[in-house]
């Protein structure tokens, strides 16, 4: 299904900029417990997708905001391609729209780059109901700011996008997961050192008790690694990486809060109470804690790291870490001159923005 | 109105925070910086100032933003579009001194380097760990980290590595109120909105950056590289899709035209075949297996491609003779004319066929040869016009139809730049790439930084005024949408 729904949208955004009415900027919903509740009426955005154009040869597609994430992906996957940030879809009704504002990447992510990596342009309506684009559909281009990047975890808050290009690359050709049973400092040494040595990891996780190492690439040179990492080689490989990328593992099913930290990866574990789940060589950590949003963004604030209250916030905790005052400053500037009426999403990630 | 600037009210003021031999202001040691790399525009600044503290940085925009003048900085000033090209009315802000690796981290794979680090001098601190860092402009040798991090810079690895942005974890940056911010983090990501991207390739307009962290890749255990000819360029250019689809990414892919091909071989003597129509140089990376096996499929792709000669390099000296062509191509077309002007577009691929027999129209019809340096694999054009500046003329019919290339990368859904910036060169061909909504949203993303526009104004952004007189304003269907919207 195709349909270009761009001029309602503008028009939609226009008539709210008039009356200064504040929206809350709706894809497939899949990331609504993401960020903060936006008190205001809904702009349905998912009405505007499909996919634009496709270049298997070139590396890059282009495609409308509204377009299912898993649509996306079987087109790819026609052509032996994938999105190299493989992100999270949550549910099936998760579009590519909001999967760039919201900026979430996969267990590929430390290997192969964000989703911010991949954007090659956008094209945006602004809170003044502008039509605007940036970037385009080549790999380099450094003509004006980078504002496409910058709609990248902005969380619709500097502007609605409708298109995206973005940069894809092949799907490897063979993959397998070698499980290694070991204590975290052992884990967190081995996650370092394959890396190191220039072995093709795409993805990392230690469970609490064994270390999982996924290897991606040529036939040869997945079993060339697999040799020098050894371990066991696990039965079914996508599931797991499934379930941690769709957080439907067991460690993810808790009603308490859910943080996510980022951090340097050579970090040695926090010393926070809770369960915590490692990925992306220990530069993300997920944590099961009761402990307080202080005490945790404090730890993260001596390491240089930040945390997300991700799921299950039952407070008025902020989700996202606090800025510090010259950040917030930019912040607001910021949105200012992409929303001056500040009705795009306020509020979703911090308040006043 | 602004009032013009007391300089000897500047001067003294400079002189209260830096030591004198910090400060130059005597036009006779001004002319070293009256230019960067775009050696065509020149221009002398009020002063040159080289602080080697973070706290004078501070200072000196403190005192720019107080006196109302204007900054710009400048790192080894080998950037191509004049973007470190001083103000007459300015100050030009020289971070050559900041040259420290404060810090390498071998297991997170980062180092913290100040602004004036040159690109080459990280790889070469880190080589003992076996790292390097993967963003190589060709002037790795003198441009600095500082300067690579505000033009975004690529170089020939681009496809398979990234620009710059991609290379990048945290940098801070001295706003023009004299504030230092950090942006980015330790981790692979940070709180709030990506002003990282938004700093890189910003072109001095935002801040001054003082400190990058990069990060830093393990060399590969394995390169190699092939070099094919083709009798026709079109057939080369196909070949670069037909690997692409094979599902390889080449670590570089460059391809070179006849004229650049005489050039380089006259020049350095890479043993390449004179009388292709273009060559082909493609490298492959990874383990030892991986490349073995890949250099097979290129081979048999290029093969079938109609390339009309394969060759492999035979070892680490071959497949640095292969590649010393390459990078001396720019010095060699300097050797077979008096001048050349670089250009930068960036097209979709598929296009090239179309973009190269429309410049070639074009070179016969302004008189004017040009060779071509091509990042294949990413689409990045380098056509270096052929040109004498001591004909009367003959510079202005250069920059004319270096012009219309842009306007033609832009045509067939491109970019006037790739990797050398906006800076004042491609100034009006912005006019072209974007309509007036989308420069008015930029010059409120500067504003959100620098309310009274100090930081490098009139580079990478025109004015809508500049954009009307050049004529290329894009105005959809004759007016602006939402006329009752304030502009200007």
């Amino acid at each position: 299904m195709s349909k270009d729904n761009s001029q309602q949208i503008q028009a939609h955004i226009l008539d709210a900029y008039k009356i200064k009415k504040a929206l809350k900027i709706c894809g497939g919903n899949s990331k609504h417990f993401y960020g903060h509740e936006v008190d205001a009426g809904s702009l349905d955005v998912s009405e505007h997708k499909g996919i634009i154009s496709y270049e298997p040869t070139e590396l890059v597609v282009t495609v409308r905001a509204g377009t299912l994430l898993s649509e996306l992906e079987t087109t790819l996957h026609e052509s032996n391609q994938i999105l190299p940030f493989e992100p999270p879809h949550f549910t099936d009704k998760a579009t590519i729209g909001g999967t760039i504002a919201c900026n979430l990447s996969g267990p590929a992510r430390a290997y192969n780059g964000a989703a911010r990596d991949f954007v090659l342009g956008s094209r945006i309506i602004n809170g003044k109901a502008e039509d605007l684009k940036f970037g385009g559909q080549v790999m380099k281009n450094v003509a004006g700011y980078d504002a496409s990047r910058l709609m990248c975890g902005a969380m619709g808050t500097l502007g609605v996008i409708l298109d995206v290009s973005l940069k894809v690359l092949p799907k490897p050709e063979t993959e397998i997961t070698l499980a290694h049973q070991c204590d975290i400092n052992q884990a967190m040494y081995n996650m370092h050192q394959w890396v190191k040595q220039s072995l093709p990891v795409t993805a990392s996780c230690y469970d609490g008790s064994q270390l999982f190492i996924r290897l991606s690439g040529s036939d040869s040179s997945v079993n060339s690694a697999r040799k020098i990492i050894g371990g066991e080689v696990i039965e079914n490989s996508p599931l797991l990486w499934q379930q941690i990328k769709e957080q439907t593992h067991n460690f993810f099913k808790t009603d308490k809060a859910l943080w996510r930290l980022s951090l340097s990866s050579n970090n040695p574990p926090l010393d926070i109470p809770g369960d915590t789940l490692y990925e992306w060589g220990a530069a993300l950590r997920w944590l099961k804690t009761d402990s307080s949003s202080a005490e945790i963004r404090e730890k993260l604030e001596t390491v240089g790291g930040h945390a997300v209250l991700f799921r299950n916030n039952t407070s008025d905790t902020p989700a996202f870490h606090p800025l510090s005052d010259g950040l917030l400053n930019i912040h607001k500037k910021l949105k200012n001159a992409f929303d001056p009426q500040n009705i795009l999403n306020p509020g979703v990630m911090y308040k006043d923005i | 109105m602004t009032s013009p600037i007391d300089k000897s009210q500047l001067i003294s003021k400079l002189e209260s925070i830096l030591p004198s031999t910090s400060i130059l202001h005597q036009t006779e040691d001004l002319h070293p910086y009256e230019c960067d790399g775009l050696s065509a525009y020149r221009n002398l600044p009020l002063a040159v100032v080289l602080p080697n503290e973070i706290e004078q940085v501070q200072s000196i925009l403190k005192i720019c933003n107080e006196l109302d003048v204007p900054v710009v900085a400048r790192g080894a000033g080998t950037g191509l579009s004049g973007g470190a090209l001083p103000l007459s009315d300015g100050i030009l802000l020289s971070l050559a001194k900041f040259k420290e690796i404060i810090d390498i981290d071998p297991v997170q794979r980062v180092a913290r380097v100040q602004p004036g680090v040159r690109n080459l001098a990280i790889s070469d601190a880190v080589a003992r760990y076996d790292l390097y860092y993967a963003p190589d402009p060709s002037s790795q040798i003198a441009c600095t980290i500082g300067g690579n991090v505000a033009e975004n810079s690529g170089g020939v690895h681009c496809l398979k590595y990234g620009l710059t942005i991609h290379n990048i974890q945290q940098i801070k940056i001295i706003t023009i109120e004299g504030e230092l911010l950090t942006i980015g983090g330790s981790g692979l990501d940070s709180p709030g909105y990506d002003l990282l991207a938004l700093m890189t390739g910003s072109e001095g307009m935002l801040g001054v950056i003082v400190e990058v962290t990069v990060k830093l890749l393990p060399k590969p255990e394995s390169a190699q590289v092939i070099l094919a000819a083709f009798d026709d360029l079109i057939k080369a250019g196909k070949a670069v899709g037909d690997i692409i689809s094979a599902g390889i990414i080449p670590a570089g892919l460059e391809m070179m035209d006849k004229l650049a091909i005489q050039a380089a071989e006259d020049f350095v003597h890479a043993g390449y075949p004179t009388d292709a129509a273009a060559i082909l140089l493609c490298e492959l990376d990874g383990s030892q297996a991986e490349v073995k096996e890949n250099i097979k499929r290129v081979q048999h792709i290029l093969e079938v491609s109609g390339a009309t000669e394969v060759r492999i390099a035979q070892d680490e000296a071959e497949r640095e003779t292969f590649w010393k062509g390459r990078k001396a191509a720019f010095p060699a077309v300097g050797r077979i004319s008096p001048d050349y002007y670089c250009m930068d577009g960036t097209i979709p691929r598929k296009h090239l066929p179309q973009v190269l027999q429309t410049m070639a129209k074009l070179s016969a019809e302004y008189d004017l040869p040009v060779a071509n340096v091509f990042h294949a694999g990413d689409g990045n054009l380098h056509p270096l016009i052929l040109y004498d500046a001591n004909i009367p003329g003959e510079l202005e019919r250069t920059e004319d139809f270096g012009g219309k290339i842009l306007e033609l990368c832009v045509e067939v859904g491109g970019s006037i730049t790739g990797e050398h910036g906006v800076g004042l060169e491609k100034i009006n061909q912005m006019c072209v790439q974007f309509d007036a909504l989308e420069l008015t949203q930029f010059h409120a993303i500067k504003k959100a930084f620098d309310e009274k526009g100090l930081l490098n104004p009139g580079k990478a952004v025109p004015t809508l005024h500049r954009c009307a007189e050049f004529g290329a304003m894009h105005v959809h269907h004759g007016e602006l949408p939402h006329p009752e919207l304030e502009r200007f």
